[in-house]
C-alpha cells in the first residue's frame, strides 16, 4: 500500500513536470502524455482509496494523511472532467502540481492507528465527504483559472504580450469556464453541507453544533453565494470575479487546514497528525 | 552537357515601384513572352512570374549568356522599354542559386512581408500559363513541383505565416484574445478612414453582429453604413450605443479625445461589465487612454497595434531561419536528381542494374546445374556479359547522341523511370 501511494505520487509529479514542460515548449505530445500519466495515476489512486474504504468499512478520512490524499484525488478527478469539457490546456500545470503537493504532504504525515468508530459508518458521511471534496476541487480549479485570467488580463492591459499571451485562451473563455467551476463547486458544496447536517442530526442529534469547521464552511458558502449573486445581478465578471475566486479558495484552505489545526471541534479528528 | 537552370529578374529590393510597374506582365503578355522564348534556340524551357513586387524569368538553356541576352531583349520588345533602363535592376542566378531563389520566393522568404501567403498562388498561376503554352519541360516541371512542395513544408513546419502583420488584422487578433469568438459581436465605427474600414471588413468576415456608424456629418455616416449594411447613428448618440456594442473602432480627425472615461464608466453597470474593446486608429487619439485602466475595458491605439505588428514581424523573421534550412535541404535533393539527368551516370546505372540481374540469375542456374564444369560456367558468364553489351548498345548510342538538349534530359528521365534506376517506389 505504501509503495502504491508513493508510485501514485511519483506519477502525479511526472505528469506535473509534463504539463509544466508543455507550458514552455507548447508541444502537444507533452500535453497528451501528461494526460495519460495523470489518468493512470488517477485510476491507481481510485483503486487505493476504494481498497482502504473496503478495509476500514468507511471513507478513508480518519486522519490528515488520508484526508489530503482524498483531496488530491478529488482535484485530479474534477480536473480530468473539466479538461474533457473545456480543453484548457495550460490548466494542467496548475492542477497536477497541486495534487502532487497534497500527495507529498500526505506521504510525509504519520498514519494514526484507527479508533473503532461506528459513527463513521454512514452512507450520509460518504455523500458528505465526496460532495464537499469534489466541490472544493472545483473551487481549486476556479482559483487556478482566476490566476490565469488575471495574468492574461494584465498582458492585454499592459500591452506586453510575451510569454503568456499566446499560451492562454481568451479572457471570455477563462471568465466563463471559471464561472462554470464556481457554480459546480457551489452546487456540490451545498449538497455536501446538507448531507453533513443530516449526518450530524443522526449522530449528535442536532443539525448544527457551532463547531468552527461548520462556521467556516458556512462562511465559504456565503462567499461563493455572494460571488454568484453579484455576477447574476450586477454583472461582476472578469477581474473582480477572478479575485473573488482566488480569495474563496484561500478561505477553503483555511477551513480545511487552519480551522483544524488552530481551533478545536469535532472535525478535528479528521485532520489529526 | 546538361542544360543550365537560369533565373533573371527584379524585385522590390532591386527596383523601385515605377520600374516594377513598367515591367508588369499581364497573363496575355506572359503567354506571348513564353511563346517567343521557346522559339529562340538559346532557351529550352521558360516560365515567367509577374507580381506587384517582382518580375522573374526562369529558364533552362544550353548556354547562359546568350539565353540571358535573349530574355532581356524579349522583355524590352514586349514592354517597349530599352534594355539599359532595367538591366541594372536585374539579378541573375544560375544552377543551385537559381533553384534556391525559386524555393525562397515560393516559400515567401524573399517577400516584402515575410510569410505573406499570396506568392505561392501567383507562382502556381505562372506555372499554369507555362504548362498551357507547353513551355515547361522535364526540368521546370520537376523544379516547380518540388517548389510547391517546399513552400507547403515551410508554411506548415514553421510559424512564418503566424500572427498578424497589418494594423487591422492585429486588431482582430487582439479582439479574439478578449472575446474568444467575434461572432455576433456588435461594432461601432466612429469616423472613417481606410484602416478603420478595413478592420470593419475583417470583422464582418468573422461574422460580427450589427454594425453602427457614427460620423460628424450624418450623410457620410449613412453612406458608410450602407456599404457595411449597418446603421448610421448621430454623434451625440454614441454614449447610448456604448451600452450595447462590444467593439469600438475610432478614426476621426478630431483634435482632442471624443471619448472620456466618464461615459464609459456610466455604461459599464448597464452592460453588466461585459468587456468593451476600443481600437483607436486616429492621430491625434480619439479615445482617452485612461479608459484602459477601467475594469473590462481595453484600449489599443495605433502605436500599440504597431508594436504588436513589430513583434509579430520579428517572430516571422525568427521562423524564417527554419524555412531557410528546409530550402537548403530541398536544393541538395533537387541537385541530386538534376545531376542524374546526365547521360553518363544513367548509362552506368543502367549497366549496373543489368549486370546485377545477370549475375544473380547465373548464380541460380549454377546452383541448379551442379554438373557444369568451371569452363562451362565461365562460358555462360561470358555469354550473359555480351548479351548485356548488345542490349545496351542502341540505348547508349541514343542517349549519348547530341540532339536538342531539352529533349535529351526528357529521354534520360524516361529511361531512369522505365528501368526504375532511382528506386522511386512511390512514383
Amino acid at each position: 500500500m505504501e509503495n502504491a501511494i508513493i508510485g501514485i505520487t511519483f506519477l502525479y509529479l511526472l505528469s506535473s513536470a509534463g504539463y509544466i514542460a508543455y507550458l514552455f515548449l507548447q508541444k502537444d505530445v507533452l500535453h497528451r502524455l501528461s494526460g495519460y500519466v495523470l489518468a493512470l495515476a488517477f485510476l491507481g489512486h481510485t483503486a487505493t482509496i476504494g481498497y482502504n474504504f473496503l478495509m476500514a468499512g468507511h471513507m478513508p478520512v480518519s486522519d490528515l494523511h488520508e484526508t489530503l490524499s482524498v483531496a488530491a484525488w478529488a482535484i485530479v478527478g474534477v480536473y480530468i472532467l473539466f479538461q474533457h469539457q473545456f480543453n484548457l490546456k495550460v490548466l494542467g500545470a496548475f492542477a497536477a502540481p497541486l495534487a502532487g503537493m497534497a500527495m507529498i504532504a500526505s506521504d510525509l504525515l504519520p498514519r494514526i492507528p484507527l479508533l473503532a468508530q461506528n459513527s463513521l459508518r454512514s452512507i450520509w458521511l460518504v455523500f458528505h465527504v465526496l460532495a464537499v471534496f469534489s466541490g472544493e476541487a472545483a473551487f481549486a480549479l476556479a482559483c487556478g483559472i482566476g490566476v490565469l485570467y488575471l495574468i492574461q488580463e494584465k498582458t492585454i492591459k499592459t500591452k506586453k504580450r510575451r510569454f503568456f499571451y499566446r499560451r492562454l485562451p481568451s479572457l471570455e473563455f477563462l471568465d466563463s469556464s471559471g464561472y462554470v467551476c464556481v457554480v459546480a463547486g457551489f452546487t456540490l458544496l451545498t449538497i455536501g453541507l446538507a448531507t453533513g447536517f443530516v449526518y450530524a442530526k443522526m449522530i449528535w442529534g442536532k443539525f448544527l453544533s457551532w463547531d468552527p469547521k461548520e462556521i467556516w464552511s458556512g462562511v465559504t458558502w456565503l462567499l461563493y453565494a455572494a460571488l454568484i449573486h453579484e455576477r447574476l445581478v450586477v454583472g461582476w465578471r472578469g477581474r473582480k470575479s477572478a479575485i473573488l475566486a482566488i480569495i474563496g479558495f484561500c478561505v477553503i484552505i483555511f477551513t480545511f487546514l487552519g480551522v483544524n489545526l488552530l481551533m478545536k471541534g469535532h472535525h478535528e479528528v479528521f485532520t489529526r497528525w | 552537357m546538361l542544360p543550365e537552370i537560369v533565373l533573371l529578374g527584379l524585385n522590390h529590393k532591386t527596383a523601385p515601384v515605377e520600374l516594377r510597374e513598367c515591367l508588369a506582365f499581364s497573363p496575355d503578355q506572359a503567354s506571348t513572352a513564353l511563346d517567343n522564348g521557346v522559339r529562340s534556340p538559346h532557351i529550352s524551357e521558360i516560365l515567367l512570374i509577374s507580381t506587384c513586387n517582382r518580375m522573374e524569368i526562369l529558364m533552362t538553356a544550353p548556354d547562359c549568356p546568350p539565353a540571358i541576352d535573349t530574355a532581356k531583349q524579349m522583355i524590352s520588345d514586349i514592354k517597349q522599354i530599352p534594355v539599359s533602363e532595367f538591366s541594372n535592376a536585374l539579378y541573375v542566378h544560375t544552377g543551385n542559386d537559381a533553384v534556391r531563389h525559386v524555393f525562397r520566393v515560393a516559400s515567401s522568404l524573399d517577400s516584402m512581408v515575410v510569410g505573406e501567403p499570396q506568392i505561392l498562388g501567383q507562382l502556381k498561376d505562372a506555372y499554369l500559363i507555362a504548362v498551357q503554352n507547353k513551355t515547361s519541360g522535364v526540368i521546370l516541371n520537376r523544379l516547380l513541383h518540388k517548389t510547391f512542395f517546399v513552400a507547403k513544408r515551410v508554411r506548415s513546419e514553421t510559424g512564418i505565416g503566424d500572427h498578424a502583420v497589418s494594423i487591422s488584422y492585429a486588431a482582430i487578433e487582439l479582439g479574439r484574445k478578449i472575446f474568444g469568438e467575434l461572432e455576433a459581436k456588435k461594432v461601432l465605427l466612429i469616423g472613417a478612414g481606410e484602416m478603420a474600414e478595413l478592420a470593419v471588413e475583417h470583422l464582418i468576415r468573422n461574422r460580427s453582429g450589427a454594425i453602427f456608424v457614427a460620423n460628424r456629418t450624418f450623410e457620410r455616416g449613412v453612406e458608410l453604413a450602407g456599404r457595411f449594411k449597418g446603421q448610421a447613428i448621430r454623434f451625440e448618440e454614441i454614449p447610448e450605443y456604448l451600452k450595447t456594442v462590444d467593439i469600438v473602432i475610432s478614426s476621426t480627425g478630431a483634435p482632442g479625445y471624443i471619448l472620456t472615461p466618464q461615459p464609459v464608466k456610466a455604461v459599464m453597470r448597464v452592460r453588466k461589465n461585459r468587456p468593451l474593446f476600443f481600437i483607436d486608429i486616429a492621430v491625434p487619439r480619439d479615445i482617452d487612454p485612461d479608459i484602459n485602466r477601467m475594469g473590462n475595458a481595453y484600449v489599443y491605439d495605433i502605436d500599440d497595434l504597431k508594436n504588436v505588428i513589430d513583434e509579430n514581424i520579428e517572430d516571422r523573421h525568427r521562423e524564417a531561419v527554419k524555412g531557410e534550412r528546409i530550402v537548403d535541404e530541398a536544393v541538395i535533393q533537387f541537385r541530386k536528381w538534376y545531376e542524374s539527368l546526365d547521360a553518363v551516370p544513367t548509362i552506368v546505372a543502367l549497366r549496373a542494374k543489368l549486370e546485377q540481374i545477370a549475375e544473380s540469375e547465373n548464380q541460380k542456374t549454377f546452383h541448379a546445374l551442379k554438373h557444369l564444369s568451371e569452363e562451362d560456367r565461365s562460358a555462360i558468364q561470358r555469354m550473359s556479359q555480351s548479351m548485356i553489351n548488345k542490349i545496351l548498345h542502341d540505348p547508349m548510342v541514343y542517349l549519348r547522341r547530341n540532339g536538342c538538349y531539352g529533349d535529351k534530359s526528357l529521354h534520360i528521365d524516361w529511361t531512369r523511370k522505365l528501368f526504375n534506376l532511382d528506386n522511386d517506389n512511390q512514383e
